[in-house]
């Protein structure tokens, strides 16, 4: 759009931003930016030098923008603790596990819905859309899941919010808009069930629609802290965003008795973990990143323009 | 063709017989909505009854009102509404109208590289997870070691306990929300902007408006469908001031001002294992929020703009 935009600009030969309010405004937009951008990546720079500097420059307060006295202490803390690590597994298994159970929900419920010619599919749209506005809030929500002993389960992060009615109907709109229902009836005539035009036809179809689906249950999965702070008492089966949790917030410390200097050491290297440990944390969701922007901007104007 | 032709004549189980594939699919998703919506909508019934866990829902003897008494009666209410209502339209001010200048400001300076630069930029943070966010917060802001108060401190001003005064709390907590949902808020305005109809910029160009009057004539009316939809979601979500991030933020300095609502309401339940007095308070929170929808929508419809429903 906004390429068209420029070109027609050109085409109609008239030179902007000439006048002096214009060119004022011009150079206040580009002021504003630049402080926006610088605001953006102090914070993040910030986080990414310290996790790479020495612990005692890092507790000393030296490091601004590059890191002081480079190390991987940090790093190597990290790696070494059995509970980070397998805080970071069990998010993985968290996220994959989710992330295929979510998305194989939500296309279950937006296929059948995309069918105009399906009997019940008013009825159960408005079923669906009502959960939209309403819910049981967070004390009968947590009933449920401990009537259904998934306390302290793997389930327990996976299944109680397994489905996003917002993607259904971004799944339904987009099968809708851009797979003609003439090719199931044409495909019905030929001996084609239902279910296999779900998966040899639909699903292939649906491709672009069901990355945006991956990565948003997947992003939502890793970054699920709430399903792990009422669930979940067990800490082996803590995820990542829980250590997270106490090791940056509540400052939770293993509290090992020891020496005085070896305490002072030990504080240093546990601040300087902290940075670390953010950076680790976010490292997936930021391998993401290049494919996030790939599809989810789209995905998030088809929602919001069609929807 | 045929299909649908024959659609209005086929009862539901007819319809259930040539396509009970379909219907099958639906089972499981069917199945979560029942557990995992329906079921707690439901169990809010509890909010009405004095329950124990040895009788269950049905078998807790009935007391109508008297959680809804309770709180209201309660001395915290006042503070809980209040801080609850204060943290939720700051937010409002101050993260609705960023959006719409990051989009314009784009906007203005075209489809440069640094403009696509600078949009990847700003979503980034929208991907961070509201833990990391806290954390990078308390980093930035520490008062030994962050980045803010060392800055401070070399310009030669005092270094400041941020996370530790009461009255810092709530800016901290809506302009670290700005931080991060700016950007991706920005997206949808973005894509409206460019779709603005361009015989209307030319006529503004050769009626030689400049750049700042055509942002009035031209691209706000092009963007106000969209600003009036967003407004009217976010007043629905004055109430549903989000529970992670306030928790994660307290501490025991900034409580006075920093415990709201859900944070009571998660306190209170499943600390305290009070479940109908917190279902109580969670029921009247959902209440004020659909309220404030609701009434937001109708002004809208009134003035003969767009409607949600």
């Amino acid at each position: 759009m906004q390429a068209s935009s420029q070109t027609q600009y050109q085409g109609t030969k008239i030179k902007l931003y000439h006048t002096l309010p214009d060119r004022i405004l011009l150079a206040c937009v580009w002021i504003l930016l630049m402080a926006i951008a610088v605001v953006i990546l102090v914070p993040v720079l910030f986080i990414l030098a310290s996790s790479f500097s020495d612990a005692k420059a890092v507790s000393a307060g030296k490091v601004f923008l590059w890191p002081v006295d480079f190390s991987l202490a940090g790093y190597r803390v990290i790696f070494e603790s059995p509970n980070i690590v397998k805080g970071f597994l069990n998010s993985v298994a968290y996220t994959v596990v989710g992330t295929i159970v979510s998305v194989t929900l939500t296309l279950l419920a937006g296929y059948p819905l995309s069918r105009s010619d399906l009997k019940i599919r008013k009825p159960v749209m408005i079923l669906f859309t009502i959960t939209m506005f309403f819910s049981g809030g967070m004390i009968p929500t947590y009933m449920v899941v401990s009537r259904l002993h998934l306390i302290d389960s793997f389930w327990a992060m996976i299944l109680p919010s397994a489905m996003g009615v917002w993607n259904v109907i971004l799944i339904k709109t987009y099968i809708q808009s851009s797979i003609p229902l003439e090719i199931f009836e044409s495909a019905s005539i030929d001996g084609c069930s239902d279910w296999k035009y779900f998966i040899n036809m639909v699903i292939p179809l649906a491709k672009p629609i069901i990355a945006v689906m991956v990565l948003l249950y997947a992003v939502g999965k890793w970054n699920d802290f709430f399903s792990a702070l009422l669930y979940l008492n067990d800490t082996a089966k803590s995820p990542m965003q829980l250590i997270l949790r106490n090791v940056l917030v509540t400052n939770d410390s293993s509290g090992m008795v020891m020496r005085l200097e070896e305490q002072m050491s030990r504080q240093e290297l546990k601040t300087l973990m902290q940075y670390s440990l953010v950076v680790v944390s976010s490292l997936p969701v930021m391998l993401l990143y290049p494919f996030i922007q790939k599809y989810f901007v789209k995905g998030i104007m088809m929602g919001s323009i069609k929807g | 063709m045929e299909a649908s032709k024959n659609k209005k004549k086929w009862g539901l189980r007819e319809d259930i017989q040539r396509r009970w594939q379909l219907y099958l699919m639906l089972l499981l998703p069917l199945l979560y909505i029942t557990l995992f919506c329906y079921i707690p909508m439901g169990g809010i019934v509890i909010a009405f009854k004095n329950y124990s866990f040895r009788k269950g829902i049905m078998g807790s003897e009935w007391v109508g009102l008297k959680y809804f008494i309770q709180f209201f009666t309660n001395p915290d209410m006042a503070r809980l509404l209040r801080n609850t209502l204060i943290i939720s339209i700051y937010q409002l001010i101050a993260s609705f109208p960023t959006p719409i200048i990051l989009a314009l400001a784009l906007h203005i300076i075209g489809g440069t590289r640094f403009k696509k630069f600078m949009q990847s930029l700003t979503y980034a943070p929208y991907f961070i997870s509201t833990v990391v966010l806290v954390g990078i917060v308390l980093q930035c802001l520490h008062l030994n070691i962050g980045i803010v108060n060392s800055v401070l401190d070399f310009l030669g001003f005092d270094r400041v306990d941020f996370m530790g005064r009461v009255s810092y709390f709530r800016h901290i907590y809506v302009w670290s929300g700005v931080w991060q949902v700016t950007g991706y808020s920005a997206i949808i305005y973005i894509a409206a902007l460019g779709n603005v109809d361009q015989s209307l910029v030319e006529a503004s160009l050769i009626d030689g408006a400049n750049r700042l009057h055509r942002i009035r004539i031209v691209e706000l009316p092009a963007l106000k469908p969209i600003i009036t939809i967003q407004l009217i979601l976010a007043i629905g979500s004055i109430m549903g001031v989000g529970f992670e991030k306030v928790y994660l933020m307290q501490n025991n300095l900034n409580l006075p001002v920093s415990e709201i609502i859900s944070t009571y309401v998660f306190k209170r339940g499943l600390r305290d294992m009070q479940y109908s007095f917190a279902t109580a308070v969670g029921l009247f929170n959902s209440l004020v929020n659909f309220i404030l929808l609701f009434t937001a929508n109708k002004i809208s419809q009134k003035f003969g703009e767009t409607s949600l429903w």
